[in-house]
């Protein structure tokens, strides 16, 4: 009992993310070596780094879609290192993946009510829900977030590229997020729904923070406070979008070639 | 997916709608398993009690096991070689708890203490294979489902005290209660349609409500799954659960119809006719199960005379079988609720512009 008092006491009065002494290695191989990390509560964040730096792996870390070979993640306080990742998504955390993971052969109003299902009650019930239920309601409303309202009733698994990406952050929104990770969320986009994509970004309630991995700059240093710069599994550089820009370190490893 | 209900929410949303309208639409919707509802009810009308009970009656119980093997292969993707076996659980300790010819073992309790004593036993057992088997994915949950089967066909066909060995139990009657002797042919023929249908139906419905949706999610995928908020291990149990009840009613109605149990009615081979039976149907509906078991229940009491009245060896029937289940499998790999949306999608299409 006191554990669950301890954890109600901590939660909100730390960091919404904080990592001690992370590290991941897949064998030989370290993905991801001591890595500490905070993030505020609402803060925006980009982590970014050449391919194979470990930013995926680092979300992964915090979800618990792996756990870290060894160090600490704390969710809000609370120490989640050794919770299943439907357990920490049920305390307000979410994430969208870099290649879609979604549902193909149920429809786009399936996915979405599945996400807006799996982070509330009854998710076993054996009553089918009626169209006059609130959750209909915000189904549809997160339907219509991502503008994909006139595919409601298609299979995901015929729908276009773009539309799918949508729909992963689509499923991200569901319930009360407290924290998202978005993993490559303009990966794919055309501009127009890269558009849509920074204006959802930025439209977000202002007590929900994410982290956001992104190789396009434009969309990720428009829409964070802070930029995380990763290499090599470990972070190198944490600073404002302006100070990272202005780096000439950072400018030698994605502009000049040469790695360390 | 024409034959699967859609959510449909907006049409029961529109307020001025009238009653009539949604109704006709309904039934338009479901004609065809509405006919065949009707046709199955009169049947006892113009049937002999061998048509009732040994094809139709066998092929409804064989549908109803099949069907728990549908819903987790086809909502679930967990493809089950134990249903069987859990049929075969609920059978046996019906003919131990209850009622058979063997005084020295059964316990000659009442059916209403030794059926839902005889039901839970063979869901706990259903419950235990899918806890074994939910974290495996593919080719491994076969594996640890068809040992679970083998084990349990061993373990019937070499103990003694419990399972009698090879002879098994015999004289394993229905009861008698409303007045009602259900061992009558007709009865007998109703109550197996009732448990046919009401299994159907459930698992129609729950195929729409969250835990089916849900089931649906992990098996597209697991991981986002996970990922959204559920736990994927104990979705997949609860799923172990529900299926293993069905399968448990159909093994109870299945001693009550054969009249006896034995190893030989939870073999190795009558496990893999459960997946034929399953796969040749089509497991992406619930009504899969059933067509196949009557293809099947047809091609096993058939086969062997139409062999030898075009003079063939009767003894070959099993390769009748078994090139029957091939054509349609060649020809359909979805079965043939495949053939049958191929079928209404080209009628669709011939029908011209004026259909949806």
């Amino acid at each position: 009992m006191s554990t669950i008092a301890e954890r109600i006491a901590a939660a909100g009065t730390g960091n919404a993310i904080e990592l001690r002494g992370v590290s991941r290695y897949f064998g030989a191989l370290a993905a991801l070596t001591d890595i500490t990390l905070s993030v505020r509560p609402g803060e925006r964040r980009a982590v970014l780094g050449s391919n194979g730096a470990g930013k995926t792996t680092l979300l992964n870390c915090v979800t618990g879609d792996f756990p870290p070979t060894s160090g600490t993640v704390r969710f809000f306080g609370e120490d989640v290192t050794t919770l299943p990742p439907h357990e920490r998504i049920r305390r307000g955390l979410r994430r969208t993946y870099q290649i879609s993971l979604l549902f193909q052969r149920l429809s786009v109003r399936d996915n979405v009510y599945l996400a807006c299902r799996g982070v509330s009650r009854g998710r076993f019930s054996f009553i089918r829900t009626r169209a006059s239920d609130a959750i209909m309601q915000s189904v549809h409303d997160l339907i219509a977030l991502v503008h994909l309202e006139r595919v409601t009733d298609r299979l995901v698994g015929e729908l276009a590229h773009g539309q799918q990406r949508q729909l992963e952050i689509a499923l991200a929104l569901a319930g009360a997020p407290r924290f998202i990770l978005f993993d490559e969320p303009a990966a794919g986009l055309s501009p127009n729904e890269r558009g849509d994509l920074v204006a959802i970004l930025t439209a977000l309630p202002a007590h929900i923070g994410y982290i956001i991995i992104e190789h396009d700059m434009d969309v990720a240093l428009r829409v964070v406070e802070n930029v995380t710069m990763m290499h090599n599994g470990r972070i190198f550089k944490e600073g404002a979008p302006h100070e990272i820009e202005a780096d000439p370190e950072v400018q030698q490893l994605y502009l000049g070639g040469g790695h360390a | 997916m024409a034959l699967v209900q859609t959510t449909g929410p907006a049409p029961l949303a529109i307020p001025g709608e009238e009653r009539g309208g949604l109704l006709s639409r309904w039934v338009s919707r479901h004609s065809p398993i509405l006919i065949l509802g009707v046709l199955l009810i009169i049947l006892p009308a113009v049937a002999n009690s061998f048509i009732l009970d040994q094809i139709v009656g066998w092929a409804l119980i064989l549908g109803m096991i099949a069907l728990s093997l549908m819903f987790l292969a086809g909502y679930g993707g967990m493809v089950s070689l134990a249903q069987m076996t859990v049929a075969g659980v609920a059978g046996y300790m019906m003919a131990v708890l209850g009622t058979s010819s063997l005084p020295a073992i059964s316990l000659f309790w009442p059916w209403w203490v030794a059926a839902p004593l005889a039901i839970a036993i063979a869901v706990a057992f259903g419950t235990f294979a899918g806890a074994l088997s939910a974290r495996t994915e593919g080719i491994y949950t076969i594996m640890i489902t068809l040992a679970l089967a083998a084990a349990f066909f061993y373990l019937t066909l070499q103990n003694w005290p419990i399972f009698n060995g090879f002879n098994g139990f015999t004289t394993i009657p229905p009861p008698k209660f409303f007045g009602i002797n259900w061992k009558d042919p007709i009865p007998l023929y109703y109550m197996i349609l009732f448990f046919a249908a009401l299994s159907y139906v459930a698992v129609l419905y729950v195929s729409r409500a969250p835990f089916g949706l849900a089931l649906q999610g992990v098996r597209d995928n697991p991981r986002r799954m996970e990922a959204i908020g559920y736990n994927v291990t104990a979705h997949r149990i609860a799923a172990y659960a529900f299926a293993a009840l069905i399968a448990a009613v159909g093994g109870i109605l299945l001693v009550w119809q054969n009249n006896q149990i034995s190893p030989f009615s939870v073999g190795i081979d009558v496990v893999i006719n459960l997946l034929v039976i399953a796969i040749v149907g089509g497991i992406s509906h619930p009504i899969g199960p059933f067509i196949g078991a009557i293809i099947y229940v047809i091609l096993r009491t058939f086969a062997l005379d139409a062999l030898v009245a075009v003079g063939l060896d009767g003894r070959r029937f099993q390769t009748l079988i078994g090139l029957g289940f091939l054509i349609i499998v060649l020809f359909s790999p979805d079965g043939v609720i495949g053939l049958w949306r191929r079928f209404t999608a080209r009628m669709r299409a011939a029908g011209g512009s004026n259909g949806r």
